[in-house]
């Protein structure tokens, strides 16, 4: 049997509002208590672009932040889109009272670490999105969290406000070095690393792109941290039915094999990851 | 009002199955999906043996279509039957195992294994897979290969036998023909259609394996012209598919002359679809006063 930690719901959710951060990046704040009730942080959901048969997919999203009322109950979520393609696309021109289908939660959460354990999670542009429901669970279970944060410029890093608000220590990098550390946001994870105090102990998170995941899975190897990493694959269904989303991991044998990534990720043990 | 419709020995309570590859094994399902509801759960393609399948991107999104080439990975045969059926036979799922080979040895094997185990309904014999060199398609894109394939399961097996067709050939019904002929008891079609979509920024293929199999609304009207013809070529009834994603699809198919429907895509954009295609048809049913689903087959009207 497969088991959701709660069986997914699909509603036609309002939109709330859409915030576009840049001319690629946009915040759509959708109405789905019920999925956002359950939601855990990590998890993801489908979303249906548009109405029809075009685009005909639905388009897999790390829920990004839990919208709460006044009183503090889930009232809806929101997702962190990149507009890559014609269905990301109509998300960034969404407007606030359309509707659109939402398919969740889905997928395998992070584990949440408590004290003393640090949880640092390392994010590459739009790999910021499911790190905003982990900070959340990790104040909550008060560890200590630190992000490192990289994109192309400052243009392309948001939520550095929202953070910092919650008490993460931000430690960022751009490649044209217009903001933190000029470079791959890897280099001042690795220094961190090295500097640590002797016997701490911490979790490593990553998201973002591929080449950053890996090299975050082996400084963990190397500095005998943890890791949890979230992939990102194309998806077909997010519910184990058309297998297009596997992720190659070692079972406990060593053997590798492929999983779907929707039922047995989106987040894996780094050290089961098999780099392609 | 009765919905039930008969293949073979096999009756089904309602014309509607899940397509093959579109369903894992079922279970993946089972916390959203009544799997008894279904006429028929048909599950992923089985070797006798586990396979790994393409590397990803195994997909690519078309207009109004998919085009998919996931290299047919599974579990392989025994591990199915260990693992999945006791659950499949617990929840009151009819199953039907697609059985694949590349060999006709290993058609006859996996038909055979399957053959002694409790709650499998019937085979699915996939001679048209377009995506991997030995998934059948060797088998489905030659008459003599497909008569062969046939006559050899039907020796091996009672179950109700349904082989899949592909499109990718000149005339679909003359292999609908070769199946019946060799004790077919139904033929189900159709496959995905080859195709291919190119990167132009990178000149590469949109998935891994180049080429791959083109589902979806988008080739809906082909597989309606395919199922006519072969519903017109064979006594055997005809399990038609292709791009079904409403009951008014559903009624479409029925009445171009398939027996049941499969329902592969739509699956992946709505997996809570299968109550609402249900009702669509009774309600159809209501307002045509039909009494009997299997009234609705082959009844196209040319009005000459």
């Amino acid at each position: 049997m497969y088991t959701f930690p709660m069986p997914p719901l699909d509603v036609p959710a309002l939109v709330l509002g859409n915030t576009h951060l840049s001319a690629d990046y946009n915040v759509l704040r959708l109405e789905a208590p019920a999925i956002a009730a359950d939601c855990l942080p990590g998890q993801f959901v489908m979303i249906r672009t548009a109405p029809g048969t075009d685009p005909l997919l639905r388009r897999p999203f790390s829920v990004f932040e839990i919208l709460r009322d006044a009183e503090g109950t889930p009232a809806g979520l929101s997702v962190l889109c990149k507009r890559i393609g014609p269905g990301t696309t109509r998300l960034y021109d969404a407007a606030a009272g359309d509707r659109l289908a939402v398919l969740g939660p889905l997928g395998k959460p992070f584990s949440v670490v408590s004290p003393p354990v640090e949880a640092w999670m390392v994010a590459g542009g739009v790999g910021l999105a499911p790190f905003a429901t982990l900070t959340e669970a990790l104040r909550a279970a008060g560890a200590p969290a630190r992000l490192f944060y990289g994109g192309r410029s400052r243009a392309d890093l948001f939520y550095l406000d929202w953070f910092g608000s919650r008490g993460v220590t931000l430690d960022l990098a751009t490649e044209d070095g217009s903001l933190g550390a000029r470079g791959r946001v890897t280099a001042p994870l690795e220094e961190a690393l090295r500097a640590r105090a002797a016997g701490s102990r911490v979790m490593l998170y990553a998201c973002g792109p591929e080449l950053m995941l890996k090299a975050v899975a082996d400084l963990a190897r190397s500095y005998g941290c943890p890791s949890e990493i979230s992939t990102e694959r194309i998806m077909g269904c997010g519910l184990g039915g058309c297998y297009s989303c596997v992720v190659r991991v070692r079972d406990s044998e060593g053997t590798p094999h492929f999983v779907r990534s929707c039922l047995n990720g989106p987040v894996f043990n780094g050290d089961d990851l098999v780099w392609e | 009002m009765d919905l039930s419709v008969r293949i073979g020995s096999l009756v089904l309570k309602n014309p509607l199955m899940s397509a093959s590859g579109c369903f894992g094994y079922g279970l993946e399902y089972a916390g959203i999906v009544d799997l008894s509801s279904l006429g028929a759960v048909v599950v992923k393609g089985l070797f006798l043996k586990e396979r790994e399948g393409h590397p990803p991107p195994r997909i690519v999104e078309t207009p109004s279509g998919m085009l998919n080439a996931i290299g047919l990975q599974g579990i392989g045969v025994h591990r199915f039957v260990r693992e999945k059926m006791p659950e499949l036979r617990r929840l009151g799922a009819v199953v039907i195992v697609n059985v694949c080979g590349s060999s006709i040895e290993e058609y006859v094997e996996v038909s055979r294994i399957l053959s002694d185990v409790e709650g499998v309904a019937a085979l699915e014999l996939n001679i048209s897979c377009p995506n991997i060199k030995e998934g059948g398609i060797q088998f489905g894109c030659n008459l003599a290969s497909t008569a062969e394939v046939v006559a050899a399961v039907r020796k091996a097996t009672a179950l109700p036998l349904i082989p899949k067709l592909t499109p990718n050939v000149t005339s679909v019904s003359s292999f609908a023909r070769a199946a019946e002929e060799n004790g077919a008891d139904a033929v189900s079609l159709v496959n995905t259609f080859l195709a291919m979509v190119v990167d132009v920024e990178t000149r590469r293929p949109a998935i891994s394996n180049g080429m791959g199999g083109l589902s979806g609304p988008a080739i809906r009207p082909i597989a309606v012209r395919m199922v006519y013809e072969c519903a017109n070529a064979v006594r055997i009834p005809v399990v038609g598919m292709g791009g079904i994603g409403s009951a008014r699809d559903v009624l479409e198919f029925m009445i171009a002359g398939a027996t049941a429907v499969q329902v592969g895509t739509a699956n992946f954009v709505d997996p809570f679809i299968w109550p609402r295609l249900q009702a669509g048809i009774e309600d159809y049913m209501t307002r045509h006063g039909v009494a009997r689903a299997a009234d609705l087959v082959g009844t196209l009207d040319f009005g000459r």
